[in-house]
């Protein structure tokens, strides 16, 4: 019975997708679906290398140099309409900034607090215990300084996006006049005031205005020549830090906990071919013994 | 509930003896998984697997409590919590990696021991009740494993929660009701999140009441074996432990090693970049697409794409919707009817040529299912999934069942024991010709 059922009801579910099979296929044939100019010109990311790549990958003290310029650029580019929620000023301890640095980095922050006479909403000067402020009160305000667009909060971007680092550093260098191609292409499409054209960004429209727009817009203290290109690696290579700042440890505790599990499973497989191995010696023995069950 | 030959618990430190008498609890693990457990002595490395799922469900219960020490359920908070975790709390990256790639590690071990089931006909009498509580057990851990991705709260989390409760909008009548009622609200929110995370918390436990009559159902009759042919004498079995203790110990091993990589080295391989933006109930993400476990019944929900109506009229009797997610509860409840779909004498794949053959298209069709559903809904896609889905019920509900009634099965050997020598002496010498009693 549960075979008969089961082969009317297999039947008219595999008929049922066969159908819709049939269905798509015939509507592909007669309209195919129309290529958009996003499916056509928007881009892979650049290359970009880092330390933080690869298995052995991690930040070590002659990496600080860059992940500290890589701050210089957020700080005094990016952290206009960028939040960076989840990192603390004390974090920064982390890519070599001594505890009096960071100390005079966080007061250098204005942080919302509440004026201890009056008890009313106040600005103050940051401690390394706060986190990075933001920059627009609300939503509402981001919105409304940004063409309707709200900046993401940078602490998580290059884990959020596809491409990471390389996305991050892709975008910022990015941006450029529409190829004529494109309109050649696709006339009805267009970059609307406002909005600047980007092919690294999913529908190639980007609210952002490009953040870095000449050499030396930042001024490196440690004399790295600050083109374009090298501020966007740096920036980069930052954000990859504020996503996650375990990512050295990660792979550094990685690699002994492969190694001991290495010798533990040798000594399993070991131990394990041994007790096998005695026991086929005694297994044939005594099959051979033909009358052992009855004896017993 | 054993064979006759099963060796038995003797106590033999006074404390052991003392506490037997009034607790036998060191006698019920030694006749489950000790000396006291006689187990076919051919079983090969894909009978690991049930061993390396239980090791997985206690890893997920362990760093999961540990996580919900941390974890705040309060969807305002929810998405910052998981940072918290990950930043602030000792060690907590390791706890949350481990726990995100824990649920693909139990995934990726109870496939491969279902597929064992699968080829090695373990769904058979009479170990049905066994197959039964089995897929029992994988069905709870899809939905604990639905919620767990759900309380991170990410845009992944809300969007998959808002697909999947959709699910019971499609149901007549009293679908919307039903799903309001369900998530608390109209969309995933606050009400939502608090009880995903309480039944999240939940079910792992009664997962592991169901893994213990799992083994109890499966102690009666005992374990199955690669050639299918039952246990007949004490030569074709050896004691659980040492024996299988030790294969288990070397498979964990190699587990082990296979999971760390991902912990340690790609730990965010097998989730999606838009689960680390937080949850935002305007902006619909550019594809919503589930964690990788569950990609085959994404595709096969996304495959039934026309209404099922009286042909030539206007008449819709099952709309697309809701026959889409028929076919997906289908294509797991199906399960629940192998040993009484599937009525070859034969267990093993091995001796079957016919059902071995299905079995392989069976096994690309899965992979070729989970590929489509964890791609965005366009062609070719679509349509791929579409011919991979009508095989899948072909398979279970037609193919399977004509497949037992006409195949002629190759010849068993006589024993385990003849399996595994290539002769069974005592067999030939004619000493041991019917079964032990």
């Amino acid at each position: 019975m549960v075979r008969i059922i089961g082969f009317f009801v297999g039947l008219f579910f595999g008929v049922m997708a066969l159908w819709a099979f049939g269905i798509g296929l015939y509507t592909q044939l007669t309209s195919p679906p129309e290529k958009t100019a996003a499916s056509v010109f928007h881009r892979q990311p650049r290359e970009l290398h880092l330390s933080s790549d690869g298995w052995f990958g991690h930040w070590g003290e002659k990496d600080y140099a860059q992940l500290q310029r890589g701050f210089q650029v957020y700080k005094e580019v990016c952290s206009a309409c960028h939040s960076l929620n989840h990192v603390a000023f004390r974090d920064l301890t982390e890519i070599g900034y001594s505890d009096a640095e960071v100390k005079a980095i966080a007061a250098g922050f204005m942080v919302p607090g509440i004026d201890p006479d009056t008890g009313e909403s106040t600005l103050r000067p940051g401690t390394p215990t706060d986190y990075f402020p933001k920059p627009f009160a609300n939503d509402v305000a981001a919105r409304a300084a940004n063409h309707n667009a709200i900046p993401p909060d940078l602490s998580l971007i290059t884990k959020a996006r596809d491409g990471g680092a390389a996305y991050v550093y892709s975008l910022i260098t990015g941006f450029q006049s529409m190829s004529p191609d494109v309109k050649k292409e696709f006339p009805d499409f267009d970059t609307p005031p406002g909005l600047y054209y980007n092919p690294y960004f999913a529908n190639l429209n980007l609210a952002m205005p490009p953040p870095l727009t000449s050499n030396g817009q930042v001024q490196y203290k440690d004399g790295t020549n600050p083109t374009v290109d090298q501020m966007a690696r740096d920036v980069a290579a930052f954000l990859v830090w504020t996503a996650e700042p375990s990512l050295s440890k990660r792979h550094q505790v990685g690699w002994p906990v492969l190694g001991f599990l290495l010798f533990a499973t040798i000594l399993a497989y070991l131990a394990k071919k041994q007790i096998w191995a005695e026991n086929k010696q005694e297994f044939a023995e005594e099959v051979r013994r033909p009358a052992r069950r009855k004896a017993a | 509930m054993s064979f006759p030959w099963a060796r038995h618990y003797e106590p033999k430190a006074p404390f052991m003896r003392w506490l037997d008498e009034k607790l036998p609890l060191p006698r019920l693990v030694y006749n489950a998984i000790g000396a006291g457990y006689p187990v076919p002595r051919n079983l090969n490395y894909w009978w690991n697997f049930g061993v390396l799922a239980g090791f997985c469900l206690v890893l997920q219960i362990v760093t999961g409590v540990i996580l919900a020490m941390h974890y705040a359920a309060n969807a305002t908070i929810a998405f910052d919590s998981t940072e918290h975790i990950m930043r602030d709390v000792n060690w907590g990256w390791l706890i949350r990696y481990a726990h995100m790639n824990g649920a693909s590690a139990f995934f990726a071990v109870l496939y491969i021991h279902l597929f064992r089931g699968f080829f090695y006909g373990s769904y058979k009498a009479p170990r049905e009740m066994v197959w039964l509580l089995g897929v029992t057990i994988f069905l709870l851990t899809m939905a604990t494993g639905f919620m767990g991705y759900v309380l991170p709260w990410g845009q992944m989390s809300f969007w998959g929660a808002k697909v999947i409760t959709g699910f019971f909008g499609a149901i007549p009548l009293v679908g919307e009701p039903l799903q309001m009622w369900l998530l608390g609200g109209y969309a995933p929110d606050n009400a939502a999140l608090n009880r995903f995370f309480s039944l999240h918390f939940l079910l792992p436990f009664v997962i592991a009441a169901v893994v213990i009559l799992h083994i109890w159902a499966l102690h009666i009759p005992g374990s199955s074996n690669p050639t299918g042919v039952e246990v007949k004498d004490e030569s074709d079995t050896v004691p659980f432990h040492p024996y299988y203790t030790a294969k288990d110990g070397f498979g964990l091993g190699v587990f082990l090693i296979i999971y760390c990589l991902f912990v340690f080295f790609m730990p965010n391989a097998l989730g999606h970049a838009d689960n680390y933006i937080p949850a935002n109930p305007i902006a619909t993400p550019a594809e919503i697409v589930p964690e990788w476990y569950f990609w085959p019944y994404y595709a096969i929900l996304r495959a039934f794409t026309v209404d099922f109506h009286i042909p030539f009229t206007e008449f819709i009797i099952i709309p697309a919707k809701l026959l889409g997610v028929m076919a997906m509860f289908l294509s797991i409840l199906v399960w629940f009817f192998m040993p009484w779909l599937d009525r070859s004498p034969v267990r093993s794949g091995h001796y079957r040529p016919t059902f071995r053959k299905y079995f392989w298209v069976l096994v690309i069709d899965l992979l070729v299912l989970g590929y489509c559903g964890g791609k965005p809904a366009e062609e070719p896609y679509v349509m791929l999934g579409q011919l991979a889905a009508a095989y899948y019920f072909l398979h279970f509900l037609v193919i399977l069942p004509l497949v037992s009634s006409f195949e002629r099965p190759e010849s068993l050997p006589f024993s385990i024991t003849e399996a595994v020598l290539g002769s069974d002496k005592k067999a030939v010498l004619g000493e041991n010709t019917s079964p032990a009693t």
